[in-house]
């Protein structure tokens, strides 16, 4: 079996955005199950970080191609 | 080639997996040297239909509207209230709405046609498509901030943070310049591309891995290739998801780099 260990490498990256973006969602959730109101200002607050979390994983599989 | 010959050739054949020179299109026709490929193409295929949806949809102008009128409707309000309205504020909203309305738009549609049958290719999962996009959105927030405060007044606002005094400005106003002008259009750009390429790759993946196991592979295997193409539709459907939301986190960064730039300072 013949591959790139860029892949792994990846893989093993993606793990850190991955825990962020759950615990960016965990507190979304949370915030809305107390307090319903304020879920349209929440929702934009989310979205961000989770863009801002998500970037890491983004530049990873960039590099994950382009480096080899 | 007899049968037998050509039995051989095929259990020979080897599984190629799709990797980036799956995306490199070759041109469907050239114009003076320059070769127009598909992404292309579907750029401008995307301008005339939102521009003729919408068009369509408020030719009208009725007071009760018919259905189409109310889809349109219901897009514009979409896009004006719960992006620009709620990100920009009250007061500014109203410049940059048809800016945004027309980049979510466009965008949806360029990601749809990633799941859109015959269509199938994401236009943004090429590149230097998604960095023209980022960089049109870089003019227009940098400038919507220097029409507001200036040249020299905007590059204050965005590289000295508020309350902060003494030497730690040293390290700060260089950090801060790097991180909203520099990276910005760059992460804006990349975010795009990347889910598109990486979404359209996995779909290939599992569509064409699915169906050499189902082809090439023994009796044992065969199974596996039905497993591949169930999670194939699955995918599809999560994909569309993804398309819909990468274009709405898009506009929606617009939106809040277009409010910190012309916030008022404080």
């Amino acid at each position: 079996m013949t591959g790139s260990l860029n892949m792994i490498g990846y893989g093993l990256a993606a793990i850190g955005p991955g825990i962020g973006i759950g615990l960016i969602f965990a507190a979304y959730i949370n915030g809305v199950a107390r307090q319903p109101e304020a879920q349209s200002r929440l929702q934009s607050i989310a979205i961000l970080g989770f863009a801002l979390a998500e970037a890491l994983a983004i530049i990873g599989i960039a590099l994950a191609f382009v480096l080899n | 080639m007899s049968l037998a010959a050509a039995s051989v050739v095929r259990a020979a054949e080897e599984f190629v997996p799709p990797g980036p020179s799956t995306f490199d299109l070759p041109p469907v026709f050239s114009v003076a040297g320059i070769g127009v490929t598909k992404p292309m193409l579907q750029l401008v295929l995307a301008a005339i239909l939102v521009f003729g949806f919408f068009y369509l949809a408020v030719r009208q102008r009725a007071m009760v509207p018919g259905r189409l009128q109310y889809m349109g409707e219901a897009g514009y309000s979409f896009v004006r209230n719960s992006i620009s309205r709620d990100i920009i504020g009250q007061h500014d909203f109203a410049r940059y709405t048809p800016y945004l309305f027309a980049l979510f738009f466009f965008l949806l549609l360029n990601n749809w046609f990633g799941s859109i049958p015959f269509i199938q290719f994401p236009t943004f999962s090429r590149a230097s498509m998604a960095y023209a996009l980022a960089g049109l959105s870089w003019l227009v927030y940098n400038l919507a901030g220097m029409s507001r405060h200036g040249f020299f007044g905007y590059l204050k606002l965005q590289c000295v943070p508020a309350n902060i005094t003494g030497p730690i400005l040293v390290l700060l106003i260089p950090l801060e310049f790097f991180s909203n002008i520099v990276v910005r259009p760059v992460t804006l750009a990349l975010r795009l591309f990347a889910n598109m390429f990486a979404g359209h790759l996995l779909v290939i993946l599992f569509a064409i891995g699915g169906e050499y196991l189902l082809l090439e592979g023994s009796l044992l295997v065969k199974p596996a290739g039905i497993l591949a193409w169930v999670l194939f539709i699955l995918i599809s459907f999560l994909e569309l998801l993804v398309q819909f939301l990468q274009a709405y986190v898009f506009v929606l960064l617009n939106a809040m780099y277009i409010s910190g730039a012309v916030a008022d300072e404080h």
